[in-house]
């Protein structure tokens, strides 16, 4: 135990000073835009943390976290609206005059606050998933009714955001690049540095914050509730509870990744509730491997770099090499690229391909012709 | 007199039409060890699952420590002192066993608890006295899926003692053990009886024979028979239903 755990612990410092390292070279060395992109790429290992916490540890698979992402995005969108409505009519965002409205709808006032918009970036997520959490495991909905279940909220979150015009602008979205914060424009180049640095130091407290969750008792059991619910309720557990906090924290870190990839991508839109790129999130974290957080960190960043990279080369193959990808992992790597390297994989694989010696554990035997042990 | 810990008064369960128990009376006090035998489809683990809120009786109600339990949530029913073993060995595989007994042991059972606090050094202690019962101390970090399926079943019953129930229903603790290992858990069963309320249901006969304790013969639902080995074993009824069976069945 104690060898298995240091080698971890070695496999772990590797990726840290790795990404680490990554982290304080790309300012330097990255163009802008690439920098940008790296900075929207870490901004979504928060929200595949977030599910790598429900999914990994506590076997819920949410196709739906995509809800709590455009809502963090919507918050932070709506007051770099609100911050630059100054020198439109009625000093209320521009696209409001396409429809006709003149006065600011109720619910985006408190977003003149940026007090209130940074704590709701985070808290507004957290509630609403933490109340359809609450209704859903209490009457006891698992397993794949609980992934439907969630997928269908994403649509009606999707339907409902797409055919408010005269609320959030719809289907159009809310442009965040041509907004001023600080001064600054926040598609500049400046800001951009700046949100890419905020992503990244985010990252690292998020990863600190699920490390600290999942540390002791409280993952003990997150992970007991995976494996055998009933055993936990007749140990005197009350899985409700444990299931609604976990959920309610991975809307939360999912409304701030939202909030982080809004402002570096520029827009925040009904698109980010599709399916497709809620599934993706899963996919993230089973390529990078369930339940181990850093590997949710490394999925999120790699795949989505590789997917950057293809399209760019090859733009209509990247579905296909992804839907690859994803195949590859859960048959051949069923823990993920990480689990798979702190389960020897690599030595292994060395070792299938002639490179490697395999090591003798046992004593050789010697064998006769059939096959058998000689005496 | 003082009044039972637990009381079954004319439970019944209805499965779609089908009645699993009918008209179940059984009565336990502070400190018995009991054994229920029965033949399979008598309704031994339906009779469990109405005591820890799994399932609902049609009819009747469970008195436990002078309180209904009828319409309580089964983790409710657990705080309350009610220890459940399942027929086959459910422990948490992916944790030690160290930290399966953690779990057991921990107070209070609250989210903010298990995240804020680390555990008391007592139950520390408790969880070390656990392992020396069940001989599983040098153990203590193996992942309790790889362990044998007995030790797997020794885990459990002390995940159960670390929940300080007053009662504890023991589902088949024998089953697919060695007869050495069968001894031990016989032994170890009975010096847990005095301290806490132990009910055992299993098939093993010799098993039952060496707890020593007054049995209840369950059949299609209710009680048969209540009497010591060497009595129920005289019985005709009981013979027939089944001793008698399942010596043919061999």
């Amino acid at each position: 135990m104690s060898i298995f755990s240091t080698k971890k612990s070695w496999i772990n410092l590797t990726i840290w000073v790795l990404l680490i390292a990554l982290i304080i070279a790309a300012p330097s060395v990255l163009p802008v835009f690439r920098l940008n992109l790296l900075g929207r790429y870490l901004s979504l290992a928060i929200v595949a943390l977030g599910v790598d916490l429900i999914w990994g540890f506590t076997g819920m698979l949410s196709l739906g976290q995509g809800i709590f992402f455009a809502l963090g995005g919507y918050c932070a969108a709506m007051f770099l609206q609100l911050n630059s409505a100054g020198e439109f009519p009625n000093g209320i965002p521009e696209f409001f005059g396409l429809y006709g409205v003149e006065k600011l709808p109720f619910f985006w006032e408190p977003f003149k606050s940026s007090i209130f918009t940074i704590i709701s970036i985070w808290l507004i997520p957290a509630i609403i998933a933490g109340l359809l959490g609450y209704l859903v495991f209490r009457n006891r909905i698992k397993g794949v009714y609980f992934s439907i279940l969630t997928q269908a909220a994403l649509l009606v979150f999707f339907n409902f955001f797409n055919g408010q015009q005269k609320l959030i602008n719809g289907t159009n979205g809310l442009k965040t690049d041509v907004t001023q914060l600080f001064g600054q424009m926040v598609g500049s180049e400046i800001m951009q540095r700046w949100f890419f640095w905020i992503s990244a130091v985010l990252v690292i407290l998020a990863w600190f914050f699920a490390r600290w969750i999942v540390r002791d008792r409280f993952g003990n059991i997150l992970i007991g509730i995976r494996d055998d619910e009933a055993r936990v309720r007749f140990t005197g557990y009350n899985p409700v509870i444990f299931k609604t906090i976990i959920f309610s924290i991975a809307g939360g870190l999912a409304g701030i990744s939202g909030a982080l990839y809004t402002v570096q991508s520029g827009i925040v839109s009904p698109q980010f509730m599709t399916v497709p790129f809620s599934i993706e999130m899963v996919i993230w974290v089973a390529v990078g491997g369930r339940g181990t957080l850093l590997g949710a960190i490394l999925g999120a960043v790699l795949i989505n770099y590789a997917k950057s990279l293809v399209s760019e080369a090859l733009p209509a193959s990247w579905m296909f090499i992804q839907g690859g990808l994803f195949i590859l992992v859960v048959t051949a790597l069923p823990e993920g690229v990480l689990g798979w390297i702190r389960k020897d994989g690599p030595k292994k694989l060395l070792f299938l391909l002639g490179i490697n010696k395999k090591l003798e554990t046992y004593p050789s035997l010697e064998v006769n012709e059939q096959g058998e042990v000689k005496s | 007199m003082t009044s039972p810990l637990l009381e079954l008064k004319q439970i019944s369960v209805s499965f779609e039409g089908f009645l699993a128990l009918r008209d179940l009376n059984l009565v336990l006090n502070q400190g018995d060890l009991r054994a229920v035998i029965g033949p399979n489809g008598a309704g031994k683990t339906t009779f469990l699952d109405v005591i820890t809120g799994k399932v609902a009786p049609t009819k009747g109600d469970v008195i436990f420590k002078e309180k209904s339990l009828i319409g309580q949530k089964e983790f409710c029913i657990a705080r309350k002192g009610i220890g459940r073993k399942f027929q086959s060995p459910r422990i948490f595989e992916n944790l030690s066993v160290q930290e399966n007994l953690a779990l057991a042991v921990s107070r209070p059972k609250t989210p903010l608890s298990l995240l804020m606090n680390s555990l008391k050094v007592k139950h520390l202690d408790q969880i070390q006295h656990l392992m020396s019962i069940v001989n599983l101390q040098s153990k203590a970090n193996i992942r309790a899926g790889a362990l044998s399926h007995g030790q797997k079943q020794w885990l459990e019953i002390a995940m159960l003692v670390g929940q300080d129930p007053d009662l504890l229903l023991v589902d088949e603790p024998v089953a697919g053990l060695t007869d050495e290992e069968t001894d031990l858990t016989a032994d170890l069963l009975k010096s847990l009886a005095g301290d806490h309320t132990v009910l055992v249901i299993d098939h093993d006969m010799e098993f039952i024979r060496r707890l020593d304790c007054p049995v209840s013969v369950l059949h299609q639902g209710h009680v048969l028979k209540e009497g010591s080995m060497s009595d129920i074993q005289k019985d005709p009824l009981v013979i027939e239903v089944y001793l008698g069976k399942s010596e043919e069945e061999e």
